[in-house]
């Protein structure tokens, strides 16, 4: 994920953001793709739709029905169960989302998931108020399309003029640079991937008996950085027939004798030398993006 | 398998520093500990427990993050070891949210909120609230001057199941019965809780449509106030006037003043997109976002209060007199608090 490999992916550097940081630092952020905040919001709202039913079979198992809440007379017991369910219904339209928003990962559990999560735009603190018109917003972007569609959408010309003006709103995100959507134009938000990563091994470490292989000039200046990444992908995911196959390509390409038994310990060897090369080639300001560059 | 759940994961020990044999690896490895120790503080950041922070690692904090940044940009102009700048800009990211993340919890900002920021962000959009009161007062003339033209129009203006027997040309004994309470409390929590819920949508509704340049909101605000000037002709045309706006003030004063603050926190949105002044159109709708935001979030307040008003203290109260003074105390009680509170603390807690 960084620029070589950015570099080689338009769709993903498009999303690219430098931000500044108070303290004058450029960080770089990547703008969620579209894509993974529907997911996020698909995900959400099955949630909350399945906290709902879950409560509403609580209910069920509780002997509480909807023929006991339509009588004249409403018994207290029943009341209170009727003030928690147009509470809850209450929250889960409009609590849901601030709620965890506002809380320190700055995500729903659905964002969560996708790894994404709401930042302020411009480098600055991300505050609660915000969040909160962010999420006011969200009605007419969610919740009142929803509705919408689900009683049976457009008919007649106040039915189609409604849609159309809805559809400004649900497509609001694809009209601009930042994906934002109405919400994050008024509160100053965005959408940002924020995963966790692992930090794995570095690779360098394994001892071998020097000079088992010894690669010149000519061997090391036919791959550049792209490549050497792939052959870094290869040797952390440890999948030996991969590794033949890119033991045989590289022979072939400098034109050496394919091993047997070693697969491994060669191309340990050679990301080894290959790095050592192009990290020496950058500390003098001279970088090889692949096997192409000259 | 529970306790292996609560344990604190190992941090695993850091290889010979010496043993890699590539530059740019020792560079890792030598301050691969703090980076770690920077992530652990992150995790409990992000979870949101505190206390498992030590004193140390919390006064570590802005250092270890300055730290990693500083080797993110280092490691970007000498390592070529892709999973180590990936996992150093996802921390430094990590990080740099922990850092300037939200300083308070939901219930600082309440507090705040409730003594002063709310009542700064409603003074600071006083031109828009001017608009959408005589925007409202409009609304409830045309009502009136509508239904007192013709009937008919009272129809159009006030939906049947608002209506409730309340119609031009009913007696006077039959609307002088909707205005009567029930006498003891069974049942109201419920109309309480339905009237705040459905209320507060209605404002959400009226705010978020200010987006569009505030006309929606406008529209939204005219429409309901003509109803309520329909209904008003009907009570004075039957000599009720009096007994209607009594009735109407023990909830009206909080839930009108909430639909205005509603429609003007609209207005202020639109109408600084539709006129940014000097300042770009994306930043002047942030700031007035934020802003309408904090007004929003005191509607909804008022709203929940107004409901409670509407569902007991109209219901069990039926003296026009004492209902009335219910109205005026509340209309009395926000207005010395949107005049005054905050005052004192000057911009704390208003919007950024």
């Amino acid at each position: 994920m960084n620029a070589v490999t950015a570099a080689r992916n338009p769709s993903e550097a498009k999303r690219r953001r430098e931000l500044v940081t108070p303290e004058g630092l450029s960080l770089p952020l990547t703008l969620a793709s579209k894509g993974a905040r529907a997911g996020a919001l698909m995900l959400d709202l099955a949630l909350i739709f399945l906290g709902l039913v879950v409560f509403s079979l609580i209910l069920a198992a509780l002997g509480i029905g909807i023929s006991q809440v339509e009588g004249e007379q409403v018994a207290p017991g029943i009341e209170v169960v009727l003030v928690l369910v147009i509470l809850l219904l209450f929250l889960a339209r409009y609590g849901y989302f601030l709620w965890f928003e506002i809380g320190p990962r700055g995500a729903t559990p659905g964002k969560r998931a996708l790894g994404i999560r709401v930042a302020a735009r411009g480098g600055g603190r991300l505050t609660a108020e915000a969040v909160i018109a962010r999420n006011l917003m969200r009605d007419v972007e969610v919740f009142v399309p929803l509705v919408f569609l689900l009683s049976g959408g457009a008919s007649g010309v106040a039915g189609i003029a409604a849609g159309v003006w809805l559809a400004i709103f649900v497509l609001f995100p694809f009209f601009n640079r930042d994906a934002l959507r109405a919400g994050d134009l008024i509160a100053g938000t965005w959408v940002v991937e924020a995963e966790r990563r692992k930090l794995p091994q570095a690779l360098s470490l394994t001892p071998r008996t020097p000079g088992t292989y010894r690669f010149g000039e000519a061997e090391l200046s036919v791959y550049g950085e792209h490549e050497l990444q792939v052959l870094e992908g290869v040797l952390r995911h440890d999948n030996a027939e991969a590794q033949r196959k890119v033991v045989e390509a590289i022979c072939r390409k400098i034109g050496w004798e394919p091993g047997h038994g070693d697969d491994r310990q060669f191309l340990e060897a050679f990301y080894e030398a290959l790095r050592a090369r192009l990290e020496s080639g950058m500390r003098f300001g001279k970088r090889k993006k692949d096997k192409f560059d000259r | 398998m529970a306790l292996a759940l609560f344990k604190k994961s190992e941090i695993a020990p850091l290889p010979d520093i010496e043993a890699a044999s590539l530059r740019s690896d020792r560079f890792r490895l030598e301050r691969e500990a703090d980076w770690r120790r920077l992530e652990a503080i992150v995790i409990s950041l992000e979870t949101n427990r505190l206390r498992r922070i030590s004193d140390e690692d919390l006064l570590a904090l802005p250092v270890l993050y300055r730290q990693a940044a500083s080797s993110l940009a280092v490691a970007r102009e000498t390592s070529l070891d892709a999973a180590t700048l990936a996992y150093l800009e996802a921390l430094v990211r990590r990080a740099w949210f922990q850092v300037y993340g939200p300083r308070t919890s939901l219930f600082g900002w309440l507090r705040l909120f409730l003594g002063g920021g709310w009542s700064i962000a409603v003074r600071s959009i006083w031109l828009e609230i001017a608009i959408a009161l005589a925007v409202m007062v409009a609304g409830t003339a045309a009502g009136w001057v509508l239904v007192s033209q013709e009937p008919e129009w009272y129809y159009a203006l006030v939906p049947g199941e608002m209506a409730g027997g309340r119609e031009p040309g009913a007696d006077r004994a039959a609307l002088a019965e909707t205005l009567k309470g029930t006498g003891d409390s069974e049942g109201l929590t419920a109309f309480a809780t339905f009237l705040f819920s459905n209320n507060s949508a209605v404002s959400i509704l009226a705010f978020a449509l200010g987006f569009a340049f505030g006309i929606p909101t406008l529209l939204l605000l005219v429409y309901n106030m003509a109803s309520l000037g329909a209904m008003l002709w009907v009570f004075f045309k039957a000599g009720l006037g009096w007994e209607f706006v009594a009735w109407l003030s023990v909830h009206g004063t909080t839930e009108f003043g909430a639909i205005l603050l509603a429609g003007a926190a609209g207005l202020h949105v639109g109408r600084s997109m539709a006129f940014p002044g000097d300042r770009s159109v994306m930043s002047a709708a942030a700031d007035s976002g934020r802003r309408a935001a904090q007004v929003m979030a005191g509607v909804v307040f008022m709203l929940a209060i107004a409901g409670l008003l509407e569902g007991f203290a109209r219901q069990l109260v039926e003296q026009p007199g004492a209902r009335g003074a219910i109205g005026s105390v509340m209309l009395l009680l926000w207005l010395t608090y949107f005049t005054f509170a905050g005052r004192r603390t000057g911009r704390l807690g208003a919007a950024s």
